[in-house]
């Protein structure tokens, strides 16, 4: 038999049929919804007259435009209270489960997906969410859809996709100190630019890789869509079986040791071809940020921004819109640039792993005057996890506030809003023009970085902060 | 449910020359709060529009009355970024029917194709020569034969094929449904899932 990537055997065991010179007819396993993305598609179901086929298939959350305070009273704002209240209209007509604000397992769904053991390996996923791709971390394929996709899960299961090209990044070596999951997805996209990986799905592999935790391998997936790929994956293995069999409970019945007898349908075959291979040295990578404003602009945190010269002619402009957007210049270093906002949390760094790490470099120091910091769990159960490892006092003695889940200042749809002109270090995924608010500056780094920008109040190497 | 056919579509062209444009540009995340498709047009590119205040920015293209069109040109990887669906919709809604770069986030160009709104991909030194041309020229038209599948500076100016996967171009064609195409195939989606 012709040797196959795990992709394609994710792929092909899930292709119902292929449409002659067209797409696959690819099945869903499992569908997550959100509030934000999902009205319009159950608005078309009711134009057809149609219900949602598989309703057992889809799980439901409220996270994009939640507030991070006072969730146990109304929504303030009235679009935002009335687009949570069709979701869960929505839900309840369909028989969808949903974990709605105040419910003990809400969260930021691509949060809670992997921890409540919806999310496992062989399994295709969808989400009207990019970073679906959050998923892969298991050894799924998983990848965001447009809200007309939605709908089409909805009615029918099924999603009509063309396959994606392959590529395998392997990060070998290991990983310095005060160098994290974050750091290597942000070189990985550093180095191949925001839309390096546009038409391909991406298989990680390499030493780094295997010895990232699930939390990290998550982060690394996460971030697939900001090069531009369809999805990321990671073959499932020992640390994927370790998290699974830690997990309380799952739905379906499911338990992990049912993955066992069926491990090679989990790894890419020795020889499998991939259509692009990248390989980077991890001893290599440095603690990471942006300077610009695609995650594309990235930088070693101790280098200094590209000057005109090393830049190609025909990139030039949007170069220097970006550097004007952000108030840098040209050849600038950033180490010691003053930072008004910090701000921990989302999709890609918002889980229990992450809340650790910024609570090991603030530990026993104070926030800097002048830094407003915004730190938000993922989910409740991360929430619930920092309370009972006291995560929360670490943080309220040093002058922070956990605040409660959702993704919050990442996309500010709430008023979680970094306001304009300030600059934010946020472990979120993208730092692109007002993406924390109008005229917000984010400098995109990991929690370490984050939490040595929170106790100094600039730009800060954490490297200095670790034994 | 049947949907608007592109067939052939001549206009003049809006210029937008810069590369990267993510869905956050298109459409910002504050605007994501409604629960309909319609009306997203208004806030299209909405923080290069306006100021802070609310006030016209001039020097962007949109707000330049000489360009015009049913044709936006811009740089490569246009689409990146969040899936939001809302981009396409303000596009659309804005009065496009067809987007032309030299290369498309994958999400985006779904969406776009979901929504009768065509992205057109062209070489790149076709892109830079087009984006020159209809920058100096606001009258200028061009032309997206679908059938033909070719984009072509009329009267009689460059020409250049572009490529659309066969089903799509079908459905575009003659307007047709993708729920409308899998709820056909129901039975054939049930049976797999029980074989499963």
């Amino acid at each position: 038999m012709e040797p196959k990537t795990l992709f394609d055997k994710i792929w092909d065991s899930h292709v119902v049929q292929s449409v002659e010179n067209g797409p696959d007819i690819l099945f869903i396993d499992r569908h997550f919804i959100h509030e934000v993305t999902s009205p319009q598609a159950f608005n078309g179901l009711r134009k057809r007259g149609i219900s949602v086929l598989m309703p057992e298939r889809t799980l439901a959350t409220a996270d994009h435009n939640i507030p991070t305070k006072d969730q146990d009273k109304p929504i303030k704002d009235e679009l935002s209270r009335n687009q949570v209240d069709r979701l869960t209209e929505n839900c309840r007509e369909n028989g969808i489960e949903y974990f709605g604000l105040n419910h003990s397992s809400n969260g930021i769904v691509h949060v809670i997906g992997p921890e409540l053991g919806y999310t496992r390996p062989g399994m295709t996923i969808v989400c009207g969410d990019s970073h679906t791709s959050t998923h892969g971390a298991f050894g799924a394929v998983a990848f965001g859809i447009g809200t007309s996709e939605v709908e089409m899960v909805l009615a029918t299961q099924c999603i009509l996709q063309p396959r994606p090209g392959k590529m395998r990044i392997t990060v070998n070596g290991s990983l310095g100190k005060g160098v994290s999951a974050k750091d290597v997805i942000m070189y990985i996209i550093s180095r191949i630019s925001t839309g390096g990986a546009t038409g391909y799905f991406v298989e990680y592999a390499g030493s780094v890789i295997r010895g990232l935790s699930m939390e990290g391998r998550m982060t690394v997936c996460n971030m697939s869509i900001e090069m531009g790929a369809r999805g990321g994956l990671i073959a499932p293995d020992d640390t994927t079986m370790k998290y699974l069999r830690d997990l309380p409970s799952f739905p379906e019945g499911f338990s992990p040791d049912f993955l066992h007898g069926q491990w090679n349908d989990f790894q890419s075959d020795p020889g499998a071809v991939f259509d692009r291979e990248l390989e980077f040295d991890g001893s290599l990578i440095r603690p990471m940020i942006t300077y610009g404003t695609n995650p594309g602009m990235g930088m070693a945190i101790d280098d200094s921004i590209p000057r005109i010269n090393d830049i190609k002619a025909e990139d030039t402009a949007s170069f220097l819109k970006s550097l004007d957007y952000m108030g840098f210049e040209p050849g600038m270093k950033l180490l010691g640039h003053p930072v008004d906002y910090v701000f921990v949390g989302s999709c890609t760094n918002g889980r229990i792993e992450d809340l650790r790490e910024f609570a090991r470099i603030v530990r026993g120091k104070k926030k800097a005057a002048g830094i407003n910091a915004l730190i938000v769990p993922g989910s409740k159960a991360v929430e619930r996890q920092a309370v009972s490892e006291g995560i929360d006092i670490i943080l309220r003695e040093a002058g922070f506030e956990l605040r409660q889940p959702g993704c919050s200042s990442c996309l500010a749809m709430n008023e979680d809003k970094i306001p304009a002109g300030k600059y934010a270090v946020s472990t979120t995924n993208r730092n692109f023009e007002g993406r924390q608010g109008p005229g917000a500056r984010t400098l995109l780094a990991s929690p370490l970085v984050a939490a040595a920008a929170a106790i100094t109040g600039q730009i800060t190497d954490p490297r200095e902060f670790i034994i | 449910m049947p949907k608007e056919k592109f067939v052939l579509l001549e206009s003049t062209c809006v210029p937008l020359p810069f590369e990267n444009i993510d869905t956050d540009q298109i459409i910002p995340a504050r605007f994501l709060s409604a629960t309909s498709r319609e009306g997203f047009g208004e806030n299209l590119f909405r923080d290069w529009r306006y100021d802070k205040s609310g006030q016209i920015k001039a020097d962007f293209v949109l707000n330049n009355p000489a360009f015009g069109g049913k044709i936006l040109v811009t740089g490569k990887n246009f689409g990146s970024g969040s899936s939001r669906e809302h981009a396409v919709w303000a596009i659309y809604d804005y009065g496009f029917r067809a987007v032309v770069s030299s290369f498309f986030a994958d999400i985006f160009r779904n969406n776009a194709l979901n929504n009768g709104l065509l992205p057109v991909v062209v070489p790149e030194k076709f892109l830079e020569k087009l984006l020159r041309l209809i920058g100096s020229d606001p009258f200028q038209k061009v032309s997206i034969d679908l059938e033909n599948q070719v984009i072509s500076v009329i009267p009689d100016g460059d020409a250049v094929q572009f490529d659309i996967n066969p089903y799509k171009k079908e459905c575009l064609l003659k307007g047709l449904d993708d729920i409308d195409y899998l709820l056909s195939r129901k039975d054939l989606i049930i049976a797999f899932e029980s074989s499963k």
